[in-house]
């Protein structure tokens, strides 16, 4: 527990200091890794803690950054206000998918299809939406890159970095208190047994609609970001399920249910892709799709080679407990 | 819209879905019998796909004709896929399956990215311009030759599950995995032999596909949704329910296509997709387990 503690303090410290050592290049990879170890988090409250399995989070993402956009660019909403339209938006779609799918009992993989459909649903249909650009993208007007505008998110890309690192660290911080609390033993023992959790008489219906509530919510923050961050939105991006995709990876390479396996899984994932993209660059063999390849079969070796993520395995080696 | 319009269209949307249907059932019968579900499916049927374009620009050789060697291929590589990767995956828990599956699509989407350049890729051979008339109905003969292919694999798998003895161990392992590996079934055999047919299915599907429309290696993912979308509504392991599911697809696609607009005809299937699962989740055919 102190050696935990101790690990993450340095680890906090190295970040908060990271920018002053930093190529600009390497603070927009950390900046990356930060962004999907935060919406890693938040799919693990899900998946991880409750055992509810979303392959659809790039909807929350999408109409997250969509809401959020359009308050602030249409209505001169700014940021911290939009930021929580944006939650409650997805806090209700992610209340309204979780009560149809657990009141018409539909679990395992056909809930996990149902969260595809409604996420490729809704990018099919913003792509036809013509208040939001359609296809064509909406922007944001880019302005300020110098000074710290903090007030509407608008200013350099340190900014950013230190705005998505307290939001990690927050998430982090969130999420060991939860698993702490009486939701997260209700959500574990659903996610083991959920007939078992039900005859000790845990209301599973409603702590399965917290854990996707929360998720939600959570993940619209990361929308919220990714919107202000690169101020473009395409439903062909934002909503695609490779964007679903690249959120779950974080976790399931790390570890599904830990609370350090989303980060680290989101570190080594990032630092992968951007290795092979200097590598490939180093050896001059820039063909489309060879970056891919590479990631997909390290991939595929992970999931093989340690079943349970990257973190459970190192934590037992260096002896911190999970 | 003048009617015979309406009625073309339809009619191509039918022979479509049956091609479709034959790509579902792939994945109808892996998941039907392995239980895990196929995130590459659509993937494997672009490589399909590719498979037939290459065999018709280096040899000429007609895609029909290049269905024998296309899936025996696809046979012996799903086999030896489900074998050497997938089999020991049969245990452990579903996301771990989709992430193993999402790595396997990744790696033959780029693959053939590199292969193949992002270009579309097709095959030109004079049936496909030609049609016969019935009235004002006009009917494809690349379409309807590729239906009518579907069909008669899916009767020859239909036949092969029903009366041999192979196949229905395959279904006995579906039905009650404990009991068969009892009686002493070589059950990861016959799961890769399961994985092997579903491959063969799709590719196929994919060398019909080829004569109906363009080949680019992005295609794979939206395959491998429309296939999911087709077993779900026609009913996740059931045989007809996957035909079934792919006319009504592909009949809603052109449908939508012809009075909506083109790119939003995938909405309408997963608008489709989400009412099933909800007030139908077994499917169309499909028994309620």
């Amino acid at each position: 527990m102190k050696r935990e503690a101790v690990g993450l303090l340095v680890l906090l410290l190295l970040l908060v200091f990271f920018p002053l050592f930093a190529s600009s290049y390497a603070l927009s990879v950390v900046t990356l890794i930060l962004f999907f170890a935060y919406a890693g988090q938040a799919w693990n409250v899900m998946m991880g803690f409750a055992g509810q399995l979303s392959l659809g989070h790039s909807l929350y993402v999408g109409v997250g950054a969509y809401v959020a956009a359009i308050l602030f660019q249409t209505y001169g909403v700014g940021p911290w206000a939009g930021v929580w339209i944006s939650m409650a938006a997805c806090a209700a779609l992610g209340a309204a998918i979780g009560f149809l799918a657990f009141r018409f009992g539909i679990s395992g993989v056909y809930f996990a299809l149902l969260t595809i459909a409604f996420a490729e649903f809704t990018r099919i249909g913003f792509d036809h939406l013509t208040i939001t650009g359609g296809p064509g993208g909406f922007f944001l007007k880019v302005s300020q890159r110098e000074s710290w505008d903090l007030l509407n998110l608008r200013g350099p890309p340190i900014m950013f970095y230190y705005v998505i690192l307290a939001l990690t660290a927050g998430a982090f911080a969130l999420c060991a208190l939860l698993l702490r609390s009486r939701a997260g033993y209700y959500w574990r023992a659903i996610r083991e047994d959920e007939a078992a959790a039900q005859a000790l008489g845990i209301n599973t219906f409603r702590w399965k609609m917290l854990a996707v509530i929360l998720s939600a919510a959570m993940t619209a923050v990361a929308g919220v970001f990714n919107a202000f961050y690169y101020n473009n939105l395409f439903p062909e991006q934002v909503f695609h399920i490779s964007r679903s995709i690249e959120i779950i990876l974080g976790p399931v390479i790390g570890g599904v249910g830990t609370l350090f396996g989303p980060v680290l899984g989101a570190g080594v994932l990032t630092t992968l892709s951007d290795g092979i993209t200097e590598l490939l660059a180093y050896y001059n063999l820039e063909i489309p799709g060879v970056k891919q390849v590479f990631y997909g079969v390290v991939l595929l070796l992970v999931v093989m080679f340690l079943p349970h993520g990257i973190w459970p395995a190192l934590a037992k080696r260096i002896g911190i407990f999970r | 819209m003048p009617f015979d319009l309406v009625a073309n269209v339809a009619v191509a949307g039918v022979l479509t879905g049956l091609v479709y249907g034959l790509m579902a059932l792939g994945l109808s019968v892996i998941f039907g019998v392995v239980r895990v579900v196929n995130f590459a499916h659509g993937e494997m049927m672009t490589a399909a796909m590719y498979a037939a374009v290459v065999l018709f620009t280096a040899f000429g050789l007609d895609p029909f004709l290049a269905v024998l060697p296309v899936a025996a291929v696809f046979f012996a590589l799903g086999y030896a896929l489900q074998a050497a990767v997938i089999n020991p995956f049969i245990t452990r828990p579903e996301h771990s399956q989709f992430m193993l599956l999402v790595a396997i699509s990744i790696i033959l989407v780029n693959g053939l990215l590199m292969g193949f350049g992002p270009d579309a890729k097709n095959v030109q051979l004079d049936y496909q311009l030609e049609s016969w008339a019935l009235g004002k109905l006009l009917f494809d003969k690349a379409r309807v030759y590729a239906a009518l292919l579907a069909l008669a694999v899916s009767a020859a798998l239909f036949a092969f599950f029903r009366f041999t003895l192979t196949g229905k161990a395959i279904r006995a392992c579906a039905d009650n995995h404990l009991g068969a590996l009892v009686v002493g079934l070589r059950v990861k055999h016959l799961y890769s032999l399961t994985f092997g047919i579903g491959a063969a299915c799709v590719a196929v599907a994919g060398c019909m596909l080829i004569l109906l429309v363009d080949v680019t290696p992005v295609l794979g993912p939206s395959y491998t949704l429309l296939a999911f979308v087709i077993v779900i509504v026609g009913g996740l392991g059931s045989m007809g329910g996957a035909l079934l599911g792919g006319v009504l697809i592909g009949l809603s696609e052109a449908m939508a296509g012809l009075f909506i607009a083109p790119s939003a005809k995938s909405m309408f299937s997963f608008a489709l997709l989400i009412l099933v699962l909800l007030f139908r989740p077994q499917g169309l055919l499909g028994r309620r387990t």
